[in-house]
């Protein structure tokens, strides 16, 4: 394996030198061994699978090769006319089925034991939408979303990028943040479409699925941070929805718990000051486009026009039309059933959505002069 | 009845000649595999490095479907089903298929199924997007617009495998010349009703879902839609129940065309001819009970997963049976290696390397850790392209001068074999690494430590699209000023084809019953 693995090695190097001027990193050859008890476990078994498939290869390639050799045409002129030997025939197929048995068993144990999500000693919610994760804490009334660290637009993803960084693409602004040694049980749901939540240093992957509540686990003994990706097609950026887990011991998880309290409490404040507040049109103008470009511009297109099935803002009736405000309100804050359309009310501030829904009502030529204020906004909510 | 042969444009239009038909699905099933190679190309030029170099996002997720949906069901299917036009009347000593006209209509929807397909690319909001799998909701509530004239398209091509498949099961259970009972058939002409079993079995079930899809996006039912009392997973279910048996429509008649080259080439009889043919069933059999080995992760109960695990690990058994009888076949043969030898042998091979990932595969607890990443991506590869598509490739070259009375040049088939050989395991092996080291598929862009192994891919695919190229140089130039063929080409070779037919074989074979012995 070793000498295989400089030989492989060897020759990536030199055909990735001989093409390009980049620097790479030392390549992984076989999946990693991870820091669970399962994940340790899942790579043994993986390694036992390999080696049994390596000497059935070695068997039946060795045998097919040495009859290419022997039994060619210029070695062995007149061909056997045997053609079939009930004995060996039963053999070849006892033999795979008892070989199947032995892999089966470690396989059902590893396997039963992985899926016993129960006795947990915390609970999180894990949320997945196009194209980022939430994250809440059910016994420390946390909660947060969690995107990757670079806004997701085409220009942000080049090749400088990826050579400068380490973690590309593997980075996000808000980490789950783990207690060390603690069975921590995961409930996996949707809002959209189906996403898979997968970190292979823990073998933890569970498809997260709209409308329905899977069930993980881990239990991590190494504080560190590991890194993983979305593993089911979800649309446009599914490749840019990574999973980061920070373990921390367990003091210092129990910190960042109260930090976090603290920090929520604060942003409530904050967020209550600035809805009580009367905004006028440029400040609202300035926030908005900030809002507008980090959260709708994917779908509505930086300019408004839409794509697709995703409809065009410029020009559009709910965002011009005075009468239709209110729509404009609703489907912003609760988004629009059976659509791409989601409810931006969690991940907004009442001043977000005011800013927002006044930026599309004055954006683009849409110059109605309309003012959505916070409190207008914290009424609409107040009234449904 | 007088060797009748129709000419121009009318003669491809209205034929009802097995041979013809099979001519129009071999060439109409080489121009996809062109397209939907061409595409492939692009997902590795877009995976070359990392970053995003030459398209965006959602139009390389549309080049992943269109690749899937193109390779399988207009390279793949209609190449098997073009052998079966061809062959299979003339290995059971019948003049034609049993029922010619449906064998035309069968053809002739697929062109316009497929435009309409590939229409999509061109409509606002781009081709399908969601991966050939076509998962709801991605595909219902979120599908592009195209999506309608997708579900179209899958249905027609269903209507037209279906199609094919009733006129395999007919042609072969009622125009065997007399003496040629079921177990003296050639094992291509099995190994194919078998699949046209499996074909009617599931491609209505595929119409199925594809329909439910069209009634959740425009007819307000909620199948796969949780908000309305569906479920997403109930896709999933339906599609694979669909799916695998599917996998194995692709690969039985390359089975069956191994089966027939090994002995011709090893000049000696196919090792346990009767368990071939069990072998191949059982396969079938088991088909429809693993169909959610592909949904490890969807959070199934405990027992389901554990039964789908040990029913897709018994797969490996009768598989393996049909590996150990090809080395057997070969095992004291008086072997010569032309080049439809040398794609078997290599079928064989890389075909069972794809078998072993899959065997891996099957391993729920450690298919946590393998499930939607790069080691799935190179296990269905290894068996779709070294398998399907080598087998289909060995017997291009092997009933050549079947079909056309000239003979390729040697040299050059050889040059094409090494050629993909090389090209092939550059291009799918280094997707095991970038796997097992956590790429997931369908991502256009991805971290440093997977740059290697894609770049290896790429440089692999590049090479892998032009030997298919070559190919057809070969096959035109061996049409236009190949050698004149001998009868018997291949002094191993049996069968009716071979024994009573000269090369090429007459427009009309087999008026009359050949005598078999």
């Amino acid at each position: 394996m070793a000498i295989r693995r400089k030989l492989f090695a060897g020759l990536a190097v030199f055909l990735s030198g001989l093409l390009s001027s980049a620097v790479y990193a030392a390549a992984d050859l076989n999946m990693r061994p991870g820091v669970t008890e399962t994940s340790v476990e899942a790579f043994e078994l993986h390694m036992i699978v390999v080696w049994v498939m390596t000497g059935i290869a070695a068997v039946v390639f060795g045998v097919m090769f040495y009859s290419i050799f022997a039994h060619r045409k210029s070695k062995n002129p007149t061909p056997a006319t045997f053609s079939h030997s009930t004995t060996v025939e039963v053999i070849w197929t006892a033999i795979p089925v008892l070989i199947l048995i032995a892999l089966t068993v470690p396989a059902v144990k590893l396997l039963i034991k992985m899926e016993d999500a129960s006795n947990p000693d915390m609970s999180v919610v894990v949320t997945g939408s196009q194209w980022k994760w939430h994250y809440k804490y059910m016994e420390q009334d946390i909660e947060f979303f969690s995107n990757l660290k670079t806004p997701q637009v085409r220009e942000n993803f080049k090749l400088e990028d990826a050579q400068n960084n380490e973690n590309y693409l593997l980075e996000v602004d808000n980490e789950l943040v783990l207690p060390a040694n603690t069975k921590v049980r995961f409930l996996l749901t949707a809002d959209d479409v189906i996403h898979s939540w997968w970190v292979p240093e823990l073998a933890v992957k569970k498809d997260a699925i709209p409308g329905f509540i899977n069930e993980t686990w881990t239990s991590v003994p190494t504080p560190g941070i590991y890194r993983g990706q979305c593993t089911e097609l979800c649309g446009e950026w599914h490749g840019f929805m990574p999973v980061v887990v920070r373990v921390l011991p367990q003091a210092e998880f129990d910190q960042w718990v109260v930090k976090k309290q603290e920090e929520k409490v604060a942003a409530e404040k904050a967020a209550a000051e600035a809805a009580a507040r009367s905004w006028d049109m440029d400040k609202l103008m300035a926030l908005g486009k900030e809002v507008y470009d980090a959260k709708c511009a994917l779908c509505h297109q930086v300019n408004g026009e839409g794509a697709g099935t995703f409809p065009a803002l410029k020009g559009s009736e709910m965002a011009i039309k005075a009468d239709r405000m209110k729509d404009h309100i609703e489907i912003v804050v609760h988004g629009k059933a059976g659509t791409a359309m989601q409810a931006f009310s969690g991940q907004l501030t009442d001043a977000e959505l005011a800013a927002v829904i006044t930026y599309e009502r004055n954006a683009w030529g849409n110059n109605t002069g309309e003012i959505v204020q916070p409190a207008e906004i914290q009424a609409f909510k107040a009234g449904n | 009845m007088a060797d009748h042969h129709p000419t121009g444009i009318k003669r491809w239009l209205f034929t009802t000649n097995h041979k013809d038909i099979g001519s129009m699905y071999l060439w109409f099933s080489f121009i996809m595999f062109l397209i939907g190679g061409a595409m492939a190309m692009v997902i590795r030029a877009e995976l070359y490095q990392p970053g995003l170099q030459f398209v965006d996002p959602n139009f390389f997720n549309q080049m992943t479907t269109m690749h899937g949906l193109i390779m399988v069901f207009g390279a793949v299917m209609p190449s098997m089903v073009g052998l079966a036009n061809w062959l299979i009347p003339m290995q059971i000593g019948a003049p034609d298929m049993a029922l010619p006209r449906m064998n035309n209509w069968s053809f002739w929807i697929l062109p316009f199924a497929f435009t309409l397909l590939l229409l999509s690319l061109f409509m606002e909001g781009g081709a399908p997007n969601f991966g050939w799998t076509f998962y709801a909701p991605l595909s219902t509530t979120y599908g592009p617009p195209s999506t309608d004239f997708f579900i179209l398209g899958v249905h027609m091509m269903g209507i037209s495998s279906i199609m094919g498949a009733i006129n395999v099961i007919v042609t072969v259970f009622n125009m065997r010349a007399p003496g040629m009972t079921l177990m003296k058939m050639p094992l291509f002409v099995w190994t194919w009703v078998i699949t046209a079993f499996l074909l009617i079995m599931v491609m209505p079930v595929l119409a199925g879902v594809v329909t439910m899809m069209l009634t959740d996006r425009h007819f307000g039912t909620s199948f796969f839609d949780a908000a309305g009392g569906g479920d997403p997973v109930l896709f999933q279910h339906i599609f694979w129940f669909f799916g695998h048996p599917e996998v194995y429509i692709m690969i039985l008649p390359a089975f069956g065309v191994a089966s027939e080259i090994i002995p011709a080439f090893a000049r000696k009889k196919l090792f346990g001819y009767a368990s071939m043919v069990y072998a191949t069933a059982s396969i079938a059999l088991l088909s429809f009970i693993v169909w959610a080995h592909h949904m490890f992760t969807v959070g199934m109960p405990v027992a389901g997963e554990l039964f789908f695990m040990i029913a897709t690990m018994l797969i490996a058994v009768p598989t393996g049976v049909k590996v150990f009888n090809w080395v057997a076949t070969m095992w004291k043969g008086s072997m010569t290696f032309e080049t439809p030898m040398l794609f078997a042998i290599a079928f064989v091979i890389l075909f069972t390397i794809g078998g072993f990932s899959g065997v891996m595969l099957a391993m729920a607890p450690v298919d946590f850790q393998y499930h939607d990443t790069y080691f799935v991506v190179a296990h269905f590869h290894y068996v779709l392209f070294p398998g399907a598509i080598f087998g289909t490739t060995a017997a291009v070259y092997y009933w050549l001068p079947k079909w056309t009375g000239k003979m390729y040049n040697e040299k050059m088939g050889k040059i094409h074999f090494w050629w993909s050989m090389i090209a092939v395991n550059l291009t799918f092996f280094p997707m095991h690494f970038s796997g097992l080291a956590g790429m997931p598929r369908r991502i256009p862009d991805y971290n440093m430590m997977f740059a290697e192994f894609n770049q290896l891919a790429s440089i692999g695919a590049f090479a892998l699209g032009l030997s298919q190229l070559f190919f057809l140089y070969i096959v035109i130039q061996t049409i236009r000023s190949g050698k004149k063929s001998e009868d018997k080409p291949w002094d191993g070779a049996t069968g009716l084809e071979w024994e009573q037919l000269p090369c090429p074989a007459p427009y009309h074979t087999f008026d009359t019953p050949p005598k078999v012995k």
